[in-house]
């Protein structure tokens, strides 16, 4: 590995090389059975540079994201370990980092993660001993200065490429640019955002990102989902927080036949995809089609980024 | 002020199962104030809990008392010579009110007839909100006033999480977002830089994770 790369992850050595990046996702399932992360790795394979193993996402107990990381590595691909602060103290997040870096994991996702009340589990306590910035600046004190939180020195610095998430929908919007100078200076290295539906308020934030010049600091992956359908187009702009979904593209999927909503999804997908690639400082595209993982290729296809580059 | 609520009666009745005779205390601090633990509320709970056992044919005498606080030895001991009477003492204040009882008399059972809630004050008449969790280290100077540890759900540090949608936190459309009300504050003083600063990691030993903590004036140690 060469000694300019942080973790040499080829995700890593994809952005670094300056080529457009595609991240994929993959969550875990709710039981013991890796055939589940294998089969869902046969449809992702090839189609991304790397995927995101989510970390007990919307706080509904699944498989662990570290175990789930390493079933996907057993597969010939590359993961981006999710890590949540809403269920481990600093204690147990800097053992899981030794853990997952011991176990070949290269990509870490620092998230402050879903609040427990929406999740199977809304009686437990929480954790949030560390905010998500706080946990970029862990891993990154890990990584660079071979340090513990406590000041400990480490035997054998986990190496990880540091990323985190962002949303530009959410509010207030006049600090969604100066919260990402916080993780920029954190020491953050890429950031994926939330979906993307509304191009234009996209395209806003990232013109302030430029304006500050944080896009010289940071790799910034646009996120896509896929509507499978009017009714999800619906939940996502009414149920689910932080999401900015456009009437036009409402009434676009409202006014398509069902029977072909499906692929209109796709279609608004591939278009904002375009759209992406002409955005200054967007390094790559991280896309979110949830529990629909076969059309992560054909969106990265008909978006002209397979086959993905051999690095 | 600690925010108390009732507990509900069902519980409060089994509590107090099998014995003849209890007291039922009142305290004259902030449960007085927010109408769940004083003179007026012992009253209350009294005559439910008599009424209650008396249809189950299971009379119950009851000594209706309030101190001024429970939570203050000197106020508690002014109760003694009523003890030798009761099986028990049914506790209307916090719970630090409920220990103070516990404590003193360890002969007795005391229990709890409200669950603390919070601590913090009233927007209006009889409608009480959180704003204090007692970490220990106020840093309501970077915050512009608003506490991000009692008030975002998450208790974040550096500012809102992306399920802050229009003033609103993503686990209740009814609940503020804090880090909205922070950035708000910061914005009409002109502190917005105070925002970009870091907030290092922080260190919770001042909080309840540090052990149960005191507060000792050593001037009035003799």
């Amino acid at each position: 590995m060469s000694e300019e790369y942080k973790s040499g992850s080829k995700l890593e050595r994809v952005l670094k090389s300056g080529q457009f990046a595609v991240t994929g996702e993959c969550g875990p399932p709710r039981g013991a059975d890796p055939e589940v992360i294998r089969k869902k790795c046969s449809l992702l394979k090839d189609k991304a540079d790397a995927f995101n193993i989510t970390d007990n996402q919307t706080s509904v107990v699944r498989m662990s994201s570290i175990a789930s990381s390493v079933i996907m590595m057993q597969e010939g691909m590359e993961p981006v370990m999710q890590m949540v602060c809403r269920d481990r103290n600093r204690i147990a997040i800097q053992s899981d980092i030794l853990g997952g870096a011991a176990l070949g994991i290269k990509n870490m996702l620092c998230l402050s993660g879903d609040h427990q009340k929406f999740g199977d589990h809304p009686q437990s306590k929480n954790v949030f001993d560390l905010d998500s910035i706080q946990l970029i600046y862990t891993v990154k004190k890990m990584r660079d200065e071979h340090k513990f939180l406590g000041g400990e020195e480490i035997k054998g610095a986990p190496k990880l490429f540091i990323g985190a998430a962002e949303n530009p929908f959410a509010d207030p919007f006049e600090i969604r640019v100066p919260r990402l100078a916080k993780k920029v200076a954190a020491g953050v290295d890429f950031i994926q955002t939330q979906c993307i539906f509304n191009v234009p308020k996209f395209e806003e934030w990232m013109k302030r990102v430029v304006d500050r010049g944080l896009h010289e600091n940071v790799y910034i992956l646009g996120g896509l989902t896929p509507f499978k359908s009017f009714g999800m187009a619906k939940y996502m702009a009414n149920n689910v927080p932080g999401m900015d979904v456009p009437e036009d593209l409402l009434k676009r999927m409202k006014d398509t036949p069902k029977e072909k909503q499906a692929e209109e999804g796709i279609n608004i997908a591939v278009e904002t995809l375009e759209r992406l690639k002409q955005i200054k400082g967007v390094a790559g595209v991280h896309i979110m089609a949830i529990e629909w993982e076969e059309k992560v290729g054909e969106i990265a296809q008909r978006g002209g980024l397979l086959p993905r580059p051999n690095l | 002020m600690v925010i108390g609520e009732r507990k509900p009666f069902d519980e409060i009745m089994k509590m107090i199962e099998g014995h003849n005779k209890i007291m039922v205390l009142g305290c004259g601090g902030c449960v007085t104030v927010c109408l769940t633990g004083g003179h007026d509320e012992v009253k209350v709970l009294s005559s439910q809990i008599r009424m209650a056992r008396e249809k189950d044919g299971k009379p119950l005498e009851i000594i209706e008392k309030t101190i001024e606080r429970q939570c203050d030895p000197e106020y508690i001991e002014g109760i003694q010579p009523l003890l030798p009477e009761v099986d028990a003492i049914l506790s209307m204040a916090c719970g630090a009110g409920v220990n103070f009882v516990a404590e003193t008399y360890l002969g007795k059972p005391v229990y709890p007839a409200l669950n603390t809630t919070f601590v913090g004050g009233s927007k209006k008449e009889g409608y009480y909100v959180e704003r204090c969790q007692t970490c220990g280290d106020c840093k309501l100077y970077y915050t512009a006033g608003i506490c991000p540890i009692a008030r975002c759900s998450k208790s974040l540090l550096n500012g809102p999480c992306g399920g802050s949608t229009k003033g609103k936190c993503e686990i209740d459309p009814e609940v503020d977002c804090a880090w909205q009300l922070i950035i708000d504050r910061l914005n009409s003083l002109d502190q917005m830089d105070r925002y970009e600063e870091f907030m290092a990691v922080n260190d919770w030993r001042t909080n309840r994770d540090g052990g149960p903590r005191k507060m000792i004036r050593e001037d009035f140690q003799r």
